[in-house]
């Protein structure tokens, strides 16, 4: 599609879902470290039981789940956006940015195991 | 028709000459910060771990992140923390066309500044021990 007389606009459109995305998990995060910070508040003083005591729970857990895949989305787009600002050959940031995918995946699966550990 | 203004990329040399303005610099130390924190993410999962799989893990991370070397990461991924979510809050009021206009973006970019380092020195004193 053709935007005034110079400016091609060409792809899959899943330009603005990311750019909103981006914002959305942005503010999931940051309500997560809120939320981390007052229950950190509510159990001090910090030793072992406390601190496994805010993630005993099933509300907690879920929450952190919830935090943890909007991080890794919110970790994809950033790398992807640098990843396609300073890597030119196809090629290489094809694979940066797989790697970038497996990264991430395996730190949410990690994260989950770690989750339900406690 | 009038010549037009040509417009081009700097190179890598005059990165050293180039006067970033202070909203530039909060915004390439957002992306180099979030940069930071999705490769260290492995070691602070791994910190996560040790925390919470048993008493003795507990006693495990607070004896091992008693090295110098792991203080200075934690230190550092503090300062991305906050520095990254300041400066984040801040493109989000931008986003809400809010503080768009120059003077105002280069006070908000101080005004982050101004929160993270402090913010960070203070995280940097609890990670040494000295609070």
């Amino acid at each position: 599609m053709a935007v005034g007389a110079r400016r091609l606009v060409v792809g899959a459109h899943y330009g603005l879902r990311d750019w909103l995305m981006q914002r959305a998990t942005a503010v999931v995060l940051a309500g997560y470290l809120l939320l981390l910070a007052l229950q950190i508040a509510l159990a001090r003083p910090i030793d072992y039981d406390a601190w496994s005591g805010i993630f005993a729970s099933l509300g907690m857990k879920i929450a952190t789940l919830i935090a943890f895949v909007a991080l890794a989305y919110h970790g994809w787009i950033g790398m992807r956006d640098i990843w396609m600002d300073y890597v030119r050959p196809t090629a290489v940031r094809v694979l940066l940015q797989l790697g970038t995918i497996l990264w991430l995946a395996a730190c949410l699966a990690w994260a989950v195991h770690i989750l339900w550990m406690v | 028709m009038s010549a037009r203004r040509v417009i081009r990329n700097i190179s890598i040399p005059d990165l050293v000459r180039y006067r970033l303005p202070v909203p530039g610099m909060l915004s390439i130390l957002h992306r180099v910060s979030g940069a930071l924190m999705v490769v260290a993410l492995p070691f602070v999962l791994w910190l996560f771990e040790l925390s919470l799989r048993s008493e003795s893990s507990w006693a495990q991370l607070r004896r091992g992140a008693a090295g110098w070397l792991v203080r200075i990461v934690l230190v550092v991924l503090a300062w991305a923390l906050v520095h990254h979510a300041l400066a984040g809050l801040r493109h989000l009021l931008l986003d809400l066309d809010l503080g768009v206009d120059r003077a105002q973006a280069r006070r908000s970019a101080w005004i982050v500044f101004a929160i993270s380092l402090p913010l960070a020195l203070w995280a940097a004193l609890i990670i040494f021990g000295v609070l």
